[in-house]
């Protein structure tokens, strides 16, 4: 349809006065972290007067924040491997195999999706005490591998299902078994899609916070979320560290989210979401 | 290929046996603790043995009788919470995504834009938000301040308690429905559209007869994702409000977990279960009538 001149302008009003929206909060944790402290309170309003690097120094050489990047890292970095390791054989059994219990078993990690993370906080948090896991980053690993695997086996299970199936069969003509497919086939051809699904699990690790607040005692054992919690205190809150760690965690993030945005569409929609 | 069920399940089995581990087993002990008074002083240490008992179904009855006064006014909130939201979610995605799905200059860049808050850790989008609504130095009322108007402290008057997490919520949660709507009206046959024209029907007839209904499996999709997803969000009522004040912002997620840090393991145990059996026939109940209209 051709759009008349009114209709286009009433589209681009609705779509700034949105976009405007959708960006400000963003813009402004951006400014403010360049703020000196006496501007960012300050009652005026003022975009940006003098800018400093202040709070980025501050808070990568005083306090924790160091430690809780390594440690945010190395939790999802395991997670990660661990779930999608686990989650492809079953994802291709459940995209290939028509068996008994097949969509009974795609029923329950839809199921597993939805629950919220309360409901396993207190056992779990029982069964970690008892196994001296408390403060630990394994606490997380398990804990987040709850989520991360059936995130996993529903976005592979559509990458899997893309791939043309005449392959497997030239794979068995030439004697491979099925384990021999699946690795020596399926899986090289899957690359893309696990390195997407890869990349989702260690995001949702990366911003974990209900497990990692509940589960970690130590302030040399947090990771960002946790971390940046304690620096909301009611009586004195430094916003010139918790705006500028804002924008350092949220940059490679947001990157990321950019590029792989596309593929997370269809393997939400299909799959479900872990709020 | 079912005579080769063992593969499949050989398959399978690595992920079967980590999840009866790590989410069957808990589960089950969730569970179990429903039944009885565990708490952090009678679950017993290295020094005293446990000394908690069963309670058979005490518990249950408790909180779904409303001896326990908190839970139906935490309900009545956690689920005008989620009405409130998936409704803007759902209503102002459609419309940036009809928007969306015109052929116009700039159009990427605006969907770019638009999906920024999808890219945003939650939490970090709840700090953003928290230090705009500063009732000293936010900039929402160093704006009402600038036109002369009195400051509001928003995280702690009515109703602005209830109304500024709502805000935020709805903020994180358009992107989703945007995006999945957008791929449901760029699948709808161009033909329709065209066909609808000729016969003389007018825009907002092409709408409600038209796109309305081809989007409704997308739709009821994304509504109830967008139901289960607000119900169990964690984070934007934490951090902004904390369930303050006095409790009145809490959703049964975070009253849930103040329970658990308050020590009263089998109190949250049992609200976690109860809030899993309303997402279960929730769902349930949805997706049959979502079939049957």
């Amino acid at each position: 349809m051709k759009m008349s001149r009114r209709h286009l302008a009433l589209t681009h009003v609705i779509l700034i006065i949105f976009a405007i929206w959708s960006v400000f909060p963003v813009f402004w944790t951006l400014v403010t972290s360049f703020k000196p402290e006496s501007q960012i309170f300050s009652t005026q309003i003022k975009v940006i007067d003098q800018p400093t690097l202040q709070n980025y120094i501050d808070l990568l050489t005083r306090g924790d924040f160091v430690q809780w990047a390594i440690n945010s890292l190395f939790v999802s970095l395991v997670t990660t491997v661990f779930a999608v390791f686990l989650a492809a054989t079953c994802a291709y059994a459940i995209s290939r195999f028509r068996f008994r219990g097949r969509s009974a078993s795609l029923y329950l990690f839809l199921v597993a999706q939805m629950f919220p993370a309360v409901i396993l906080l207190i056992p779990l948090f029982a069964i970690f005490t008892n196994l001296k896991l408390i403060d630990t980053p394994w606490a997380l690993v398990l804990s987040y591998a709850t989520f991360a695997i059936p995130f996993c086996i529903l976005m592979l299970k559509g990458f899997f299902d893309t791939i043309p199936y005449e392959l497997e069969e030239a794979g068995r003509v030439d004697g491979l078994g099925p384990f021999g497919t699946f690795w020596r086939i399926v899986i090289p051809l899957s690359v893309p899609g696990l390195a997407v699904t890869a990349f989702f699990a260690f995001i949702t690790a990366w911003n974990e916070f209900l497990f990692a607040r509940s589960f970690l005692t130590s302030e040399e054992a947090f990771t960002l979320p946790v971390g940046m919690a304690t620096f909301i205190d009611p009586f004195n809150q430094p916003w010139g560290l918790l705006t500028a760690g804002s924008v350092l965690i949220t940059i490679p993030v947001m990157i990321f989210f950019f590029v792989a945005q596309r593929f997370l569409i269809s393997g939400m929609t299909t799959g479900g979401v872990k709020g | 290929m079912g005579s080769r069920g063992w593969v499949a399940w050989a398959f399978m089995a690595p992920v079967l046996l980590v999840m009866a581990l790590i989410v069957f087993y808990p589960m089950a002990i969730g569970v179990f603790q429903t039944f009885t008074n565990i708490d952090n002083l009678n679950q017993g240490t290295r020094f005293r043995p446990p000394s908690w008992e069963f309670v058979g179904l005490q518990n249950y009855i408790d909180i779904l009788t409303g001896k326990d006064t908190k839970f139906y006014p935490v309900l009545a909130w956690t689920v005008v919470w989620t009405v409130v939201n998936v409704f803007f979610h759902y209503t102002l995605g459609l419309l940036l995504a009809l928007t969306l799905n015109q052929r116009f200059r700039g159009r990427t860049s605006y969907r770019m834009l638009l999906l920024l808050p999808w890219a945003v850790p939650a939490y970090i989008t709840a700090i953003a938000w928290l230090f705009i609504f500063n009732g000293e130095y936010g900039l929402l009322n160093n704006v009402l301040g600038a036109f002369g108007m009195p400051r509001v402290a928003w995280l702690s008057t009515f109703p602005w308690y209830y109304i500024m997490p709502i805000i935020v919520n709805v903020w994180l949660g358009i992107p989703f429905m945007m995006v999945a709507l957008l791929g449901g009206l760029q699948s709808i046959p161009g033909d329709l559209y065209e066909a609808a024209q000729m016969d003389g029907a007018s825009r907002t007839q092409s709408f409600w007869n038209i796109t309305l209904p081809q989007l409704r499996s997308v739709s009821s999709t994304v509504i109830l994702l967008g139901c289960i997803w607000t119900f169990n969000i964690f984070v934007v009522i934490y951090f902004i409000t904390g369930g303050g004040p006095g409790g009145k912002t809490d959703i049964l997620v975070t009253y849930t977990y103040n329970g658990f840090t308050l020590g009263q393991y089998a109190i949250a145990a049992t609200y976690g279960v109860i809030i899993f059996s309303l997402l279960l026939v929730f769902s349930a109940v949805y997706r049959r009538v979502a079939r049957e209209s």
